[in-house]
């Protein structure tokens, strides 16, 4: 995905605390009350890779029911990045780390 | 142990929430979002400079309205947001709230969870930039986000226009509305449509606005392709006149009207019916919402029939709950609701003909296309399944061949289409193809936490 366009723009202002979050191993700025997944995709970055092949995913439903906007933890465990709200200090990557896999 | 437990806080679970406390019950309403109001009516978080009385338009009074009379119903309910119910067991309820389960027993349950939009496969749909019609929705009322800057609306829906109608408000660019029904079966259902005279206006106008700002809206189009190297690029269609037609855009809003979600109510034991004009299998319910002995149900969750038919459905099912407790019965509120219900959703059964399910666009997708996004199946692997000699000719049968509908959204996104994939080869109808059953947990949940029941 070419990481120098955002896929969503804001065009609502949102007011609150900054927090910082790093999604594969790239620092991003959020607000309080962003979901990961509109700080993610405002940002140019992905969601994810499909486990089959690879290819780029970034959410579809933004509801909570196609599952499909997971990204992983540090400590391995999955985030669903469309109801989840931004958190100052996450670190998320778009697929399981190798360790964490076997708990995942 | 709860006496009545409402699932799900819309305007249908509100609505029933209200209706109880007004005669002196206290029920538990859950809900799985962080703030009331379900998808349509979500109040956006604290801290968003968003005019929610210009995104909601003529809407705006009852979306403010359900909200006063929520924050009013607060002292008077448990409610408990931010909570899923993965599971029904008997008169048991299991929960999952911040990554610990609980269970809660209920005498009466009453099911409000809502609906989501239908999906229609096309080839390049699973490419980012490519959301729900719903979603495109929420990312602006619940995230004050557009998906893109040059979108185009694609699927067959009245939302469409006024999803693009929004987005144009809000500085979007509208790359095309494309409708895959011919207007000529729009005009086929007026008759229904003016069943809700003032809701058939509200949908004209949200079009004429389209008109009026030079947006492209097609009727009759057939979808070809979303094109793009790792998202987005253009949206490639066949129009009517059989042109091929590209618009270049960097989102696809896509939307086939709304489903309901009904894998509570399965488990929950309600018994299910095809209703040949939505083309879905819907929870069979009495007049008032009553699916079982103790089981009820309101709202999109069992009918599509829009906000307003789901307040009027939630109260209903709660004065059916009253019913049953022994409490006197207010029949004439009870038959204003019903006659309600009947003319809306009415209403709705007009707007499912005047933007019908694609089935034959469906039955004919190429073989490559992506059916399952979740496994990763496409419409050729199922066909191949069937094809086999003493192959599976019903879904749950493909399903567990393929895994086509085995993925983490449980079918909920290519289960509509699957369901035209194996009846047109199989050669039978939407019903006989059999249903896909919903199973506990309803949506994903870490083995660690439900290890936490106590």
């Amino acid at each position: 995905m070419d990481a120098s366009k955002a896929q969503f723009r804001r065009v609502a202002a949102r007011t609150g605390r900054q927090v910082t979050l790093s999604f594969e191993g790239t620092s991003l700025h959020a607000t309080t009350g962003d979901s990961v997944l509109a700080a993610l995709l405002e940002s140019g970055a992905l969601i994810r890779r499909l486990e089959f092949g690879g290819e780029p995913r970034a959410g579809f439903c933004l509801m909570g029911a196609c599952q499909d906007c997971w990204v992983w933890s540090a400590e391995g465990g999955r985030i669903r990045a469309c109801t989840t709200e931004v958190v100052d200090g996450m670190v998320l990557f778009a697929e399981p780390k190798p360790t964490a896999r076997l708990h995942g | 142990m709860a006496d009545i437990v409402i699932v799900g806080a819309g305007p249908a679970g509100i609505s029933a929430a209200e209706t109880l406390c007004a005669n002196g019950l206290r029920p538990v309403l859950i809900d799985e979002g962080a703030r009331a109001g379900g998808q349509g009516y979500r109040r956006p978080a604290d801290g968003l400079a968003l005019d929610m009385n210009r995104l909601m338009g003529s809407e705006a009074g009852k979306y403010a309205a359900l909200h006063r009379r929520f924050e009013a119903l607060l002292p008077r309910i448990d409610y408990r947001p931010r909570t899923l119910v993965w599971a029904v067991d008997g008169s048991t309820l299991h929960l999952l709230r911040d990554g610990r389960t609980e269970t809660l027993a209920f005498g009466k349950l009453l099911i409000a969870s809502g609906a989501m939009d239908r999906i229609a496969p096309l080839p390049g749909w699973t490419l980012p930039g490519v959301f729900t019609l719903g979603g495109a929705q929420l990312a602006l009322k619940d995230q004050g986000c557009l998906i893109g800057s040059r979108v185009a609306f694609l699927g067959s829906s009245p939302l469409l226009a006024l999803a693009a109608k929004q987005y144009r408000e809000m500085g979007a660019e509208i790359a095309v509305i494309a409708d895959t029904t011919p207007l000529s079966a729009k005009l086929s259902a007026l008759p229904e449509l003016l069943r809700a005279p003032r809701t058939l206006a509200r949908g004209l106008v949200y079009m004429a606005a389209s008109l009026r700002a030079g947006t492209q809206m097609l009727h009759g189009v057939t979808p070809v392709a979303v094109e793009g190297q790792s998202r987005v690029e253009a949206l490639l269609l066949r129009d009517q006149r059989g042109r091929e037609r590209r618009f270049a855009c960097d989102a696809v809003a896509l939307g086939y009207g709304l489903k309901p979600e009904t894998q509570l109510a399965d488990l929950a034991g309600a018994q299910f019916v095809h209703d040949p004009d939505f083309r879905l299998f819907l929870p069979k319910i009495d007049g008032l919402g009553r699916a079982g002995p103790a089981l009820y149900l309101a709202g999109d969750g069992v009918r599509i029939g829009g906000a307003d038919a789901a307040e009027a459905s939630g109260a209903l099912a709660a004065h059916a709950i009253l019913g049953d407790l022994g409490r006197p019965q207010d029949i004439a509120a009870i038959r204003q609701l019903a006659r309600r219900i009947e003319r809306l959703r009415a209403f709705q059964r007009g707007l499912a003909r005047a933007f019908a399910w694609p089935k034959a666009q469906i039955a004919a997708l190429p073989d490559s296309v992506t059916l399952c996004r979740c496994e990763n199946v496409t419409a050729g692997e199922v066909r191949a399944v069937m094809s086999r000699e003493f192959g599976p000719i019903e879904v749950n049968r493909v399903k567990a061949m393929t895994r086509c509908g085995m993925g983490r959204c449980q079918g909920r996104v290519c289960g509509p289409a699957l369901q035209e994939i194996v009846a047109a080869t199989a050669g039978c109808d939407g019903a006989a193809a059999g249903r896909l059953r919903g199973q506990a947990p309803v949506k994903p949940i870490a083995l660690a936490a439900a290890g936490t029941a106590a």
